[in-house]
């Protein structure tokens, strides 16, 4: 069953300005998807989906916005294929709490405040509970590095990850955010989720 | 407690700031245009290297009060630099909840025996390496980041490109024959060498400083396997800081694609002057500080 559903999308970018990126292509490449970095919006033509890695929000943000077309370019693509966000990738998916600096990409309704647990010192590791009616409920392992929280979301938006009473993870449409980072471990799970 | 527990959480913070720049600067306006121009961290210090060197006298850790002026004023990771050894100077970073302490070169060694053993600290520390023994060695003292040295503050490459150049081929000089006689010469446990043969690379990532001035110092040094670049006085000691700014983490960027390194390095204006290696006595080089 698996391997037909891995078939359908066959590429799939990873947004490369900055960030831990290399690890979601080898994350792709562990679930058996071919990928490929994307630093240009002309790039975008080419894959069905995107991964907005970890990284640091306020530079990714800064980047994107380097090129003219950019940022619309995604909101054109998120109409058509999935995209998934860690961390700063959420950040920039979502609406931002009191942000001078970051202005977000207004693709999922949740939102924001960024290294809302602190500064690195309060950086830590945990088990999320990963809940939805599309596949069983699991334990996996994800970082929490200077990171976001979600302080609240719409009703387009279904909370799917859990760490103790925080939403940690929603799901819009075809699309996915988290705060934490699953790819530090290794755990595939998410990365499977939101592609097949 | 030791907090090797939490090593894994450092290196995550180290993995999240690959492909990008971290500048040093001396204020917060500098701290702000470093944000601006799309730095992935800035360094806190008081004077920059290249100054460091032109004043003499003793180099310590940065005023907090400043560091903290620069934490409040940018979302970026704020680093700090304390000396070589001086742990006091380190928990007091700690508690000032600076997301990185470099323990720097470029400052004056305050225990000329041994490094900061920094596994028991919760917050991550990024030290120099000048070979590959050198960043084993501050690996297994709980370093979650290696630089190269450079020579800071000459904005001269040489000493950089020699230092990465130096890790990448002894770390393909490992084979599974001379492990044991490498972890005595390293003076490190075996399974941090082993590590090293089995995956090609420093278990923590491995970035480059010392010496970068333009976009194709930065290119370069990417192009020889650093993860993410420091500059230190070559921005700021520049006349146009923002634009250089800007132009170095687009060729970081971009590191691989040559037209878009040639279009960072339009307009700019004159880099840093630099200097020779051959003009600085063996005293008067940073990169000779700590082993």
């Amino acid at each position: 069953m698996r391997s037909f559903l891995i078939e359908e999308i066959k590429l799939i970018g990873v947004l490369a300005l900055q960030g831990n990126f290399q690890s979601h292509l080898e994350i792709l490449n562990k679930i058996g998807k071919t990928s490929k970095e994307i630093k240009f919006s002309k790039e975008l033509d080419e894959v069905e989906g995107l991964i907005i890695p970890g990284g640091e929000s306020t530079t990714i943000f800064n980047l994107l916005n380097r090129e003219k077309n950019f940022v619309s370019e995604i909101k054109s693509f998120a109409d058509s294929f999935p995209i998934l966000g860690t961390c700063a990738g959420l950040i920039l998916m979502s609406q931002l709490k009191n942000d001078k600096i970051v202005k977000s990409l207004d693709i999922i309704d949740a939102l924001i405040e960024r290294n809302a647990y602190g500064r690195q010192i309060n950086s830590f590791s945990a088990s999320i509970q990963l809940k939805n009616n599309l596949f069983q409920e699991r334990l996996i392992r994800g970082s929490f590095i200077r990171a976001p929280k979600i302080i609240s979301y719409g009703e387009s938006t279904e909370p799917f990850a859990f760490f103790q009473n925080e939403v940690v993870g929603v799901k819009s449409g075809k699309h996915f955010g988290i705060t934490f980072h699953p790819e530090i471990f290794k755990e595939t799970f998410i990365h499977e989720i939101c592609f097949n | 407690m030791s907090n090797k527990d939490t090593f894994r959480e450092k290196v995550a913070l180290a993995e999240m700031l690959k492909g990008g720049v971290i500048m040093d600067v001396t204020n917060v306006e500098q701290a702000k245009i470093a944000e601006e121009s799309g730095a992935v961290s800035v360094m806190a210090l008081e004077r920059i290297p290249s100054d460091i060197r032109a004043d003499g006298g003793v180099a310590r850790m940065s005023n907090p009060q400043m560091i903290k002026e620069i934490q409040e004023n940018v979302s970026i990771p704020v680093m700090a630099k304390c000396r070589i050894g001086h742990f006091a100077e380190a928990q007091v970073l700690e508690a000032l909840e600076v997301d990185f302490i470099d323990e720097s070169e470029v400052l004056t060694i305050a225990d000329e025996e041994a490094h900061i053993l920094k596994h028991p600290f919760k917050v991550p520390f990024v030290c120099g390496a000048r070979n590959l023994g050198e960043a084993l060695r501050r690996i297994d003292e709980g370093a979650a980041m290696i630089r190269t040295k450079g020579e800071a503050g000459s904005g001269n490459i040489v000493e950089a490109v020699r230092h990465m150049n130096m890790i990448n081929k002894q770390i393909i000089e490992l084979t599974d024959k001379n492990l044991d006689e490498k972890s005595s010469e390293f003076r490190v446990p075996v399974e941090l060498v082993r590590y090293v043969f089995q995956n090609k690379k420093l278990p923590v990532p491995n970035f480059a400083a010392g010496g970068i001035a333009t976009p194709a110092d930065a290119s370069l040094m990417m192009q020889l396997g650093a993860e993410t670049v420091f500059v230190g006085s070559g921005i700021f000691k520049s006349s146009d800081p923002l634009e250089r700014a800007k132009s170095i983490v687009h060729a970081v960027t971009h590191y691989k694609n040559s037209k878009e390194v040639l279009n960072a390095s339009f307009h700019l204006k004159d880099a840093m002057k630099g200097i020779l290696m051959s003009d600085l006595s063996e005293n008067e080089k940073f990169s000779n500080r700590g082993d």
